[in-house]
C-alpha cells in the first residue's frame, strides 16, 4: 500500500488514476478515493498533480481533501478501528467503549506508536439495532462490549460473541 | 452453492451487514462445510434480512409447509441443528416456526420491504418472479406526464425527512425544457437510528434501480447518480453489482425493456461527511467539491447537479415508486392517515429488545412500535425517552408515546418524523449530555458555510456546560433559548436549523437533568486492556471537544 520504486511515484499513481476517471463528471472524489486506496492516504505531493490534471486550483483540491473525514493526510495503522458514537450506540454504552480505548492508551484520531492500530470515532454505521457497533478494516461488528473491543484492537478476535450489553 | 444434488435443501442465510456483524458469514461457512463434507445436501442462498435484527443471524429452511426460521444461530450451533433435522424444519430450541407467520412480521404491511429477506438480492429471476419490473413496465406504457400525475395522486411524500410531495418535485423537473437532466438518489443515510436505506440497497437493489429508472422516464432524464455514504461498503458493493447485472439484462442503458428510454446509473461514494445527506451539499459533493450547502432558491429541481434540472429523492421514496406504478395510486392512497399516505419504514434501534424494521401504515403509535414490536429496552430497565427522526429529531418522554406516527401530528408536538428512525434510551440516560451531544455533533459536522450553525453550535456546547455546572443558570438558560431561536431562524439548512430540536426537547421534558435535580445512575468502571502500545499523533481524525 506504500510507494516503492520509481514506477510507483505519487505523481505516476495520481496521473494514472486521473486517466482512469477521465470520462466522469466531477471526478475529484472518485479520484481521491482511488488514490487513497492505492497509497493508503492522500499525500501532500498529490495535491499539485491533481490540480494540474483536473484544471483546479491547489486551494480547491486542498479544500476538498480536508473537508471530508475519510481522506487521510498521513498513513493509518495496520488496523483501523472505528467506534460508533452516534445516539443509538450511545444508548447502549458506546462511550464506555471510547473510555476503554482511552484506558488502553489509545486516543481517538491517532495511531498507536507501533503503527498497529488507528482508532477513530464514526457517527453511525447503520447497525443501530445491534449496537454498540464497531468497524475494523472494513468489517462491521455488532453488540460489541469492552472485552470484544479489546480483542478487535489487539487483532485477536475469535468469533465468540459478547453477551448483549454485558461487561 | 452446492450443485451436487438437485434435491438439495435450500437454506437462506442473510448477507445483510447487520446480520454479518453478528456472525452470518460464519454460519453460512459452517453450512457450506457440512455440504462440502457430503453430510448434507444444502444449497445456501444469501438473502437480505427480514429485519428482525435481534434474531440475526436467522437461518431459513425451505420446507413443503413454508420457510422455517432458526435464530439467532451461531456457527457452533450449525452441526447440532443439522443433526436435529433442521433441513426438514424439525424442532430445536432455536426454531422460530414459519417465518411468514411470526407475529412481528405478519402484523406489518410490507410494501417497500416486500421482497427484502425473501429473495436472493442479485437474482434477476427472483426479482421478476416476485413482481419486479411491473412498475417500470406500467410506467413505460404511460406518458411522462401521466407517470408524474400518478405519483402525485398517490400522495407519496419524500421519505428523506422533509416530507415534500414527490410528484410536485418531479413535475417541476419535467416542465424544464433542458436537454440534460439528472436523477439523483440520496443514499447518504447518516442519521443515527436509520438503516432502512442500507437494508433495501443490500436486500433488494433492483428495486432502487427500477424506481430511479421510472423517475428518469417521468422527468426526461438520461443519467442518474446514486450517492452512497462510505460507511456502507456492503450497500456500495451490492448496488454496483446489481447495476452491472441490470445493464446486461437491458434494464439499464439504451432502449430499456425495448422502449425508447435511455438511462444509465452511476454509484458515487461519499467521504464521511454527514452534511452530504442534505440535498444541495450532496450535489456539491457529486460535482467534486466540498459538501457545503447551497442557498435555495434556485431549487435543485430547476438548477441542480451541474446547474441542470435534477430530481433528488431518498432511497425509500424511489423504492416506493415501483409499487405505486404497479398497483396504481389508489392502492397506495388507501394506506395511511390524513396527509401521510402509504406506509412508513420505521427503524427501531438503540436500547431496544427487538430492534429492526417495522413497515406499516402511518398512524401507528410510538408506544406500539417501542413496546409491542420492540419489547421495551434491551437492558430491561425502564424506558425513559426515544429520539425520533435522527440526531436532529426531538427526544420524547414516555408520556408522549401515544402520539400517532404521522408528519402533521409530530410537527404539532414540536417533533419530527424524519426518516422514521427511533432510538430508545433507558433511565440511565443523562439528557443534558444528550443535548450537549446534539450541539457537539453539529459543531463537528457543520459544513461551515453559515454562521448560526458553525459558531452557534460551538457556543451551544459552552452554554450547556455552564448550565450544568450551575453557573448563572437562569441567565444561561435564557441565552440558550436565544441561541436556539437564532439557529432555527438563521441557518441555511436543516443541520443548524434543527439542532435546537433535540436540545429544546431535552430541556423541556427533562429539566432536572440540566439543573442538578436528578442523581445520575452509577456507571460501571471499565477494566483496561493490556498490550496496546502508547500512541503517537498522526493527525487523522481528531476527537470532538469532549
Amino acid at each position: 500500500m506504500t510507494t516503492s520504486g520509481s514506477d510507483m511515484s505519487v505523481e505516476s499513481v495520481v496521473r494514472r488514476v486521473v486517466a482512469d476517471h477521465r470520462g466522469q463528471r466531477g471526478a475529484l472524489l472518485p479520484v481521491l478515493h482511488a488514490v487513497q486506496a492505492e497509497l493508503g492516504h492522500v499525500p501532500q505531493e498529490a495535491i499539485p498533480v491533481l490540480a494540474d490534471e483536473l484544471n483546479l486550483s491547489r486551494a480547491d483540491v486542498h479544500g476538498v481533501v480536508t473537508f471530508y473525514h475519510d481522506f487521510r493526510r498521513e498513513p493509518a495503522g495496520r488496523t483501523t478501528v472505528r467506534i460508533c458514537r452516534a445516539e443509538a450506540c450511545q444508548a447502549l454504552g458506546a462511550d464506555r467503549l471510547v473510555g476503554y480505548a482511552r484506558e488502553s492508551g489509545l486516543t481517538l484520531g491517532e495511531t498507536s506508536a507501533d503503527g498497529s492500530v488507528t482508532v477513530e470515532q464514526v457517527f453511525c454505521l447503520g447497525n443501530c439495532a445491534l449496537g454498540p457497533a464497531v468497524e475494523a478494516n472494513g468489517r462491521l461488528y455488532g453488540r460489541v462490549g469492552p472485552a470484544r473491543l479489546g480483542s478487535i484492537l489487539n487483532g485477536t478476535l475469535n468469533e465468540t460473541l459478547d453477551g448483549a450489553v454485558s461487561s | 452453492m452446492n450443485n451436487s444434488s438437485h434435491t438439495a435443501a435450500t437454506v437462506y442465510v442473510p448477507r445483510d451487514s447487520a446480520a454479518r456483524s453478528v456472525g452470518a458469514d460464519e454460519v453460512a461457512d459452517a453450512l457450506q462445510r457440512a455440504a462440502t463434507r457430503g453430510d448434507f445436501a444444502i444449497d445456501v442462498v444469501r438473502n437480505g434480512s427480514r429485519g428482525m435484527l435481534w434474531l440475526e443471524p436467522m437461518v431459513e429452511v425451505v420446507t413443503p409447509r413454508g420457510r422455517v426460521g432458526y435464530g439467532p444461530v451461531t456457527a457452533e450451533d450449525v452441526d447440532a441443528l443439522l443433526a436435529a433435522g433442521m433441513l426438514d424444519g424439525a424442532e430445536h430450541p432455536l426454531r422460530l416456526g414459519l417465518v411468514d407467520e411470526l407475529p412481528w412480521l405478519a402484523r406489518q404491511t410490507r410494501v417497500t420491504f416486500a421482497r427484502v429477506g425473501v429473495t436472493d438480492p442479485l437474482s434477476t429471476q427472483d426479482y421478476v418472479d416476485h413482481g419486479g419490473l411491473a412498475g417500470l413496465r406500467a410506467a413505460l406504457d404511460m406518458t411522462p406526464a401521466d407517470v408524474v400525475a400518478e405519483v402525485t395522486e398517490s400522495g407519496l411524500r419524500g421519505r428523506g425527512g422533509a416530507g415534500f410531495p414527490a410528484g410536485i418535485k418531479w413535475k417541476t423537473v419535467l416542465d424544464c425544457a433542458d436537454e440534460l437532466k439528472f436523477v439523483c438518489c440520496n443514499a447518504d443515510e447518516g442519521d443515527s437510528g436509520t438503516f432502512a436505506d442500507r437494508m433495501v440497497m443490500e436486500g433488494d437493489p433492483f428495486l432502487l434501480i427500477e424506481g430511479m429508472t421510472i423517475a428518469a422516464h417521468a422527468v426526461g432524464a438520461c443519467e442518474g447518480y446514486l450517492y452512497i455514504r462510505s460507511e456502507y461498503p456492503g450497500a456500495i458493493a451490492t448496488m454496483r453489482e446489481a447495476i452491472a447485472i441490470a445493464r446486461e439484462h437491458g434494464w439499464l442503458g439504451h432502449n430499456i425493456l425495448g422502449s425508447a428510454l435511455d438511462f444509465d446509473l452511476h454509484v458515487r461514494v461519499g467521504a464521511g461527511a454527514y452534511i452530504c445527506g442534505e440535498e444541495t451539499s450532496m450535489l456539491e459533493s457529486l460535482e467534486g467539491k466540498r459538501g457545503t450547502v447551497r442557498a435555495k432558491p434556485p431549487i435543485p429541481a430547476i438548477e441542480g447537479l451541474f446547474g441542470k434540472p435534477t430530481v433528488v429523492n431518498n432511497v425509500l421514496t424511489l423504492t416506493t415508486v415501483p409499487m405505486v406504478l404497479a398497483n396504481g395510486a389508489k392502492a397506495y392512497q388507501d394506506l395511511g392517515v390524513g396527509r401521510s399516505r402509504g406506509t412508513q419504514v420505521f427503524q427501531l434501534g438503540g436500547n431496544i429488545a427487538r430492534g429492526g424494521i417495522v413497515e406499516t401504515a402511518f398512524g401507528v403509535t410510538l408506544r406500539e412500535l417501542i413496546e409491542d414490536y420492540g419489547g421495551g429496552t434491551r437492558t430491561g430497565r425502564p424506558l425513559r425517552t426515544a429520539q425520533v427522526g435522527g440526531p436532529l429529531g426531538a427526544y420524547l418522554p414516555t408520556s408522549m408515546f401515544d402520539l400517532p406516527m404521522d408528519y402533521e401530528a409530530f410537527a404539532e408536538a414540536g417533533a419530527m418524523l424524519g426518516h422514521g428512525g427511533i432510538v430508545v434510551f433507558d433511565d440511565s440516560v443523562d439528557m443534558a449530555a444528550q443535548a450537549r451531544f446534539a450541539m457537539e455533533f453539529c459543531a463537528e459536522e457543520s459544513c461551515g458555510k453559515c454562521t448560526p450553525c458553525r459558531v452557534g453550535s460551538v457556543r451551544g456546547v459552552e452554554v450547556i456546560d455552564k448550565i450544568v455546572a450551575g453557573t448563572h443558570p437562569d441567565e444561561n438558560l435564557a441565552l440558550l433559548e436565544d441561541l436556539c431561536d437564532l439557529m432555527t431562524d438563521g441557518s441555511l439548512c436543516a443541520m443548524g436549523g434543527l439542532t435546537p430540536m433535540p436540545v429544546r426537547s431535552a430541556l423541556t421534558h427533562f429539566p432536572d437533568d440540566f439543573l442538578g435535580g436528578r442523581r445520575l445512575l452509577d456507571i460501571q468502571p471499565i477494566q483496561p486492556v493490556q498490550a496496546i502500545q502508547p500512541v503517537q499523533a498522526s493527525g487523522v481524525r481528531t476527537e470532538g471537544t469532549a
